[in-house]
């Protein structure tokens, strides 16, 4: 709480409100006294994503109109606003077979996943670099640290994410601007809702905790929950002509 | 950022209510908006019938559809609108009690009509209407509500309140969700200056005692129930403690802050035999001596929701569950069916350690609500062998007695006794006909009761 009390209007921008761990994520940033800016594609689902931030926490809220796909329109995104951190919550996720069976339709995520991520990332970095300061927070997922046969359409989306940031944190280091990759496990969304198998996954609440946590402490990997570390770490060690004969 | 033309997609869930049983194998859709309601409302359509379901509360099965498919509203959870002029607050049916007081009790407001967890739903208040602790005074939740947003099962969207589909309104408050799906609830919440509540016990050493305290003190307080001894008998039948309390004055400012108090969980289903006559017995004959007479002033939490303290805390009956069973009897023969349910609890060694006895004020005026002026009893009892035969003689008890069954609680009813209690039940059926014309309304609880369907 002190850091609430210490700069009581720091504003997060947030990309993709309202997914599942986006709002989870607006929650705890206003919770914390964040005040935020919201940016998705439809105005009235943002709006009551704000009108419920302000009536819960009391913080000051705006939305602004973002389209992933309208490359043009990333360069005005963040016109006019004083930003502290930004965080890129939007994605999609087609099943597998959905995307190697349409490759227009595996072109759309890889472009919402990713493409849109490399031009609205270098929008973020150009601003903060020059203000010295700020967190660059971008969801990727423990599905890029590893392609798996059930998955690897999604997980090749997020891999380049994943590798996007490492290159980006590298170059903004010297300029005082943080950046950080958020992995989360199969959290419990309506991205993922009927879809991921059977299995534990996580709350957005637990998964909204840790990600702010690591925002505030300006820390470079989140994987959240905490356990998907040492897990991924040891996936990510197993030799390719072992990890081929697994069903992981 | 899922695209909104994206399908529905399910989840097969096996759902229970808070009394854990029955299990049945749900479709689960769990929209986050009105648009894509009726987008599932469209494709379920002639395939599936649904239900709503919020924090599954309700202890038996109105929230389940066994084989068919379950809406739940808890990603419909947003505040829309607050005015902190007059405590009236607009909200997404999914929005639960605990969410209303951590935004608004620390701006001085809290619900004006509370049922005894605040894991309950705007949404699932409004469908059973439910009733608080000040019912003998204020009513059940329909008085503080405005009006609500109803989706028809024709997916048109009404607004509904005491001037507006007036009729709808009424069917809603109490229909156990089989009008439709509540999208969003405008309420006037009460004003308060402080978070803690005064509260006067009385130990009292027989229900005749207890009834005259009523008389004698439920108007001058705000909030009044009474846990009784459901082992006691004979000339000690009913004893019990009357709980009386009123909202403390305080500073409105820091007064307002809810006292910090970690909940507790229990980790496992209990095994079957950690509550057994002996236990419950045992409990009964502390509490009562424990609790004297005397004032004290405690939290919101304690006082308003005592269980909300141990999450889970339906598991200490173990895996085969339990009911509980909640009759209200009218005024001039509420004595007599509370006796006669107690007494019917000792024979058959099921006395439960929490009952609660409690005046109500006034008649429901919706078709299928609840209250009556008289008395309402609620008891625990945990599943097991002949359970189910004994609640049905226990509803032909509160039968003879002119009371009826609350149906959030409900769990084993017969259609005919139901059809009894109910007398109104062709003017629910009206209503709910209208909007739904093609049956896509139905739960595990209205196929059993014969609300729905060709019953």
């Amino acid at each position: 709480m002190s850091e609430t009390a210490a700069s009581p209007t720091r504003c997060a921008l947030i990309v993709g409100a309202t997914s599942g761990i986006a709002r989870a994520v607006a929650q705890r940033l206003a919770e914390r006294g964040w005040s935020l800016v919201l940016a998705g594609r439809d105005a009235e689902a943002l709006e009551r994503e704000a009108a419920d931030l302000r009536v819960r926490h009391g913080v000051g809220v705006q939305t602004r109109r973002f389209d992933a796909l309208d490359l043009d329109s990333h360069a005005g995104l963040i016109d006019g606003l004083d930003l502290a951190a930004a965080v890129l919550c939007h994605g999609i996720m087609l099943s597998n077979d959905a995307a190697v069976a349409d490759i227009h339709e595996h072109r759309r995520m890889i472009d919402v996943n990713y493409t849109s991520y490399a031009s609205v990332l270098e929008v973020l970095a150009a601003c903060f670099a020059e203000r010295g300061d700020g967190v660059i927070a971008a969801i990727s997922s423990v599905a890029g640290d590893r392609g798996r046969p059930s998955n690897y359409c999604y997980g090749a989306t997020k891999a380049a994410v994943s590798a996007y940031l490492s290159g980006l944190r590298g170059r903004l280091r010297p300029k005082g601007v943080a950046v950080l990759t958020i992995k989360p496990g199969p959290t419990d969304t309506p991205m993922t809702h009927g879809l991921t198998a059977k299995g534990p996954t996580a709350t957005p609440q637990t998964v909204a905790k840790q990600i702010v946590r690591d925002i505030e402490r300006r820390r470079s990997v989140c994987y959240t929950p905490r356990k998907w570390w040492p897990i991924m770490t040891i996936i990510r060690a197993i030799p390719e002509w072992l990890f081929k004969r697994t069903s992981l | 950022m899922t695209r909104p033309a994206d399908p529905p997609r399910a989840d097969r869930q096996r759902l229970a209510g808070w009394g854990l049983q029955p299990r049945v194998d749900c479709d689960v859709y769990r929209p986050g908006s009105a648009d894509e309601l009726a987008a599932l409302l469209r494709d379920a359509h002639g395939r599936h019938t649904l239900i709503s379901r919020g924090l599954g509360r309700s202890y038996g099965d109105p929230a389940t559809n066994a084989d068919r498919a379950v809406v739940l509203h808890t990603g419909m959870d947003r505040f829309l609108a607050f005015d902190d002029a007059i405590g009236v607050v607009t909200a997404e049916a999914g929005v639960s009690f605990a969410d209303l007081i951590d935004a608004l009790l620390p701006r001085g407001w809290f619900p004006a009509v509370t049922p005894g967890t605040k894991f309950v739903t705007l949404g699932g208040a409004v469908a059973a209407d439910v009733h608080g602790k000040n019912h003998h005074r204020d009513g059940s939740f329909n008085t503080c509500l405005i009006a609500f947003d109803l989706m028809t099962p024709t997916g048109d969207t009404l607004t509904c309140s005491r001037e507006e589909n007036a009729d709808v309104f009424w069917a809603t408050l109490g229909g156990m969700g089989l009008t439709g799906f509540i999208l969003t609830v405008t309420l006037k919440m009460l004003r308060v200056t402080s978070s803690r509540i005064d509260v006067s016990s009385t130990r009292v050493g027989s229900l005749d005692a207890m009834l005259e305290h009523f008389a004698a003190t439920d108007e001058d307080h705000r909030y009044s129930v009474a846990w009784i001894d459901c082992l006691a008998r004979g000339a000690k039948l009913g004893r019990g403690v009357v709980m009386q309390g009123a909202h403390a004055e305080g500073n409105g400012t820091t007064d307002l802050r809810p006292d910090k108090r970690r909940a507790k969980s229990v980790p496992i289903h209990f095994p079957g035999c950690a509550l057994n006559p002996l236990t419950v017995k045992a409990f009964n004959t502390a509490y009562y001596a424990k609790h004297g007479s005397g004032r004290h002033t405690e939290g919101f939490d304690p006082y308003f929701y005592p269980l909300d303290a141990v999450h889970h805390w339906n598991r200490v009956y173990g895996k085969r569950g339990f009911v509980q069973y909640q009759p209200v009897f009218p005024e001039q023969d509420g004595a007599a069916g509370v006796r006669a349910v107690i007494n019917k609890l000792v024979d058959a060694r099921r006395s439960s350690f929490l009952a609660v006895l409690k005046r109500m004020g006034g008649q429901a005026v919706g078709p299928l609500g609840f209250p009556m002026a008289g008395l309402t009893l609620a008891v625990d009892m945990p599943r097991g062998a002949g359970l189910e035969p004994f609640l049905h003689e226990l509803d032909a008890v509160v039968l003879d007695h002119g009371g009826r069954v609350y149906l959030a609680k409900d769990a084993a009813m017969s259609a005919e006794t139901f059809r009894a209690m109910y007398p109104r039940l062709d003017a629910f059926r009206a209503v709910q006909r209208r909007l739904d014309p093609d049956g896509v309304m139905s739960s595990t609880q209205a196929r059993r009761l014969g609300i729905v369907g060709d019953a």
